[in-house]
């Protein structure tokens, strides 16, 4: 579904991306683990558009997406929930969920995917009117995953969705992930909590400083001496 | 003419500020919309009023009525306005805020020099029709009708615009794109398509700001923009830079500085009236840096 082939991304003179490649599938959920600066956040935003590789390929379904603009991503249902959550915090929650289906001209679909969201997160249906910013930490990562759900998603990226919550909103978090896969969304999941990224993905790659350093199934990552190293290397969760 | 009872003259007063804030008010909210999402100080903002002004003054020589000179004058703002967004801003977007700055002062200077070649820099009388340009007699209370049509105006245009801003997705996608641009691409909003809505509805602003202000002066020359958009940034200071509400309030609440110190200040020193009211404003801005209504979160690095 979406390849990336030898991507090299460069910041100014620093080498972001040192050649990386990966692959999902339709239907699965994977994981991008790795320490901080490791480059999670540039993969995903390089197949989002907003960083445009040096060299490499991103296709998704045969089309080279290096090509599209952004906004023109989007509309090819590869949808980011970007890291720090950055919903509109002078928007009110019904306005940031309407800007997440802005692209969309199905007026019902819209409306059943709103009645989606608010299944997934009850609470968000109790807020509607409050603004983006009066929301907890939790509600606000609820709403920015409604909000990146309501542009109807065939591959859902999700950049650190447990970043700065309390265990139990995590907890809950993790299981509407869960949830969202078993209703077959295709998920891309970047974490820094890898033990339980690790828990609910069907396969895992472990970035480390640019590269790929390991990939495979979970059960496969756990075994490996090499991902123990890592988690001794500075991993504090 | 008979004497004023003092409950007359303030009314007077007021009716000649709120008419002036008005006019601030318009021009603002064009500054603030722009900035909004741009980060970007479109001083050149003001040489819309002018483009605007000539267009509708050489619409009525060519013998158009003057309605419809009007309207092809404030489509002739627009119209400037999206041209100045397209070769201008839109190739420099992103890049830092005093090469945008620049670009808006090398956009004004461009547009000067053009109007003062094209249209000849000694000033016109504006052919404003008898509507425009006629006192009202209410009593001894004498109203000029313009400040009165001014006042009108605007609030039917903030009516609409507070309408397009908070009910409609593309004014929706606008209040997006100024909190968050990055996010914003990345639910799939047309930044480009904001970005020509903003600089449109600002550019159609300026050009009935013009005819209003020409109608109210009387008069136009090629520089003419340079005192209007000089307000209208302080009107947005005073407000918040980039916040619609703020630019709103800081156009009235200038227009009423104004005119009040005008009228309390002793007549030597009325000559050097736009001296207390930026003295006002520095005082403003030592108590609220961000302005009266602007985000009190800290400048991004």
């Amino acid at each position: 579904m979406l390849k990336l082939e030898n991507i090299e991304v460069y910041y100014g003179h620093v080498h972001a991306l040192k050649g990386v490649s990966l692959e999902v599938h339709e239907g699965e959920l994977v994981s991008i683990l790795g320490a901080n600066g490791a480059g999670k956040t540039t993969t995903l935003m390089t197949i989002s558009g907003i960083i445009r590789p040096r060299k490499g390929m991103v296709t998704y379904q045969n089309i080279d997406l290096t090509k599209l603009i952004p906004e023109g991503i989007v509309l090819h249902g590869i949808v980011q929930c970007p890291e720090g959550r950055r919903i509109f915090g002078s928007l009110n929650v019904m306005e940031n969920l309407r800007m997440g289906a802005v692209r969309r001209k199905e007026r019902d679909e819209v409306k059943n995917d709103l009645e989606w969201v608010f299944n997934l997160f009850p609470v968000l249906k109790t807020r509607i009117h409050q603004t983006g910013a009066t929301l907890s930490g939790g509600e606000q990562q609820m709403l920015a995953i409604g909000r990146a759900l309501m542009a109807k998603p065939r591959l859902l990226m999700l950049d650190e969705p447990s970043l700065g919550l309390a265990p139990l909103v995590v907890q809950e978090i993790f299981k509407v992930i869960q949830q969202l896969h078993q209703q077959g969304v295709t998920i891309l999941l970047v974490e820094q909590n890898a033990r339980q990224a690790m828990a609910i993905a069907d396969r895992c790659y472990l970035l480390e400083t640019g590269q790929v350093a390991l990939s495979g199934t979970a059960a496969e990552l756990k075994s490996n001496i090499a991902l123990e190293q890592f988690y001794l290397g500075g991993m504090a969760k | 003419m008979t004497s004023l009872t003092l409950i007359e003259f303030l009314i007077q007063q007021a009716i000649n500020a709120i008419s002036i804030g008005s006019l601030y008010a318009l021009m603002a909210i064009g500054l603030a919309m722009v900035y909004g999402i741009l980060r970007l100080i479109n001083f050149a903002h003001g040489d819309l009023i002018m483009v605007g002004s000539y267009a509708t003054l050489f619409l009525t020589i060519a013998g158009v009525p003057f309605w419809i000179a009007a309207v092809g004058g404030i489509a002739a703002s627009g119209l400037t306005g999206l041209i100045m967004e397209r070769v201008a801003y839109r190739p420099i977007r992103g890049a830092q805020d005093v090469s945008m700055l620049l670009t808006s002062f090398a956009v004004t200077i461009f547009l000067e020099n053009m109007g003062i070649l094209l249209f000849n820099p000694t000033s016109r009388p504006f052919p404003a029709p008898d509507f425009l340009n006629s006192a009202l007699n209410f009593g001894a209370l004498r109203v000029n009708s313009v400040d009165i049509i001014a006042i009108v105006v605007a609030g039917i245009l903030l009516v609409l615009l507070t309408f397009f801003i908070t009910r409609t997705d593309a004014g929706t996608s606008m209040r997006a794109v100024s909190q968050d641009l990055l996010a914003s691409r990345l639910m799939g909003i047309n930044i480009n398509r904001v970005f020509v809505t903003a600089f449109g509805i600002g550019s159609l602003l300026a050009g009935v700001v013009g005819i209003l202000w020409s109608a109210r002066v009387g008069k136009i020359d090629p520089l003419m923009g340079f005192y209007p958009v000089l307000k209208a940034f302080v009107a947005s200071v005073i407000g918040g830079l980039g916040s619609l509400p703020g630019a709103v309030l800081g156009g009235y609440i200038l227009g009423i500085l104004e005119i009040l110190l005008q009228g309390i200040l002793p007549s030597f020193l009325t000559p050097f009236r736009d001296a207390f009211v930026f003295g006002i404003l520095i005082i403003l801005l030592l108590f609220r840096p961000n302005g009266l209504l602007g985000s009190t979160e800290k400048e991004k690095f």
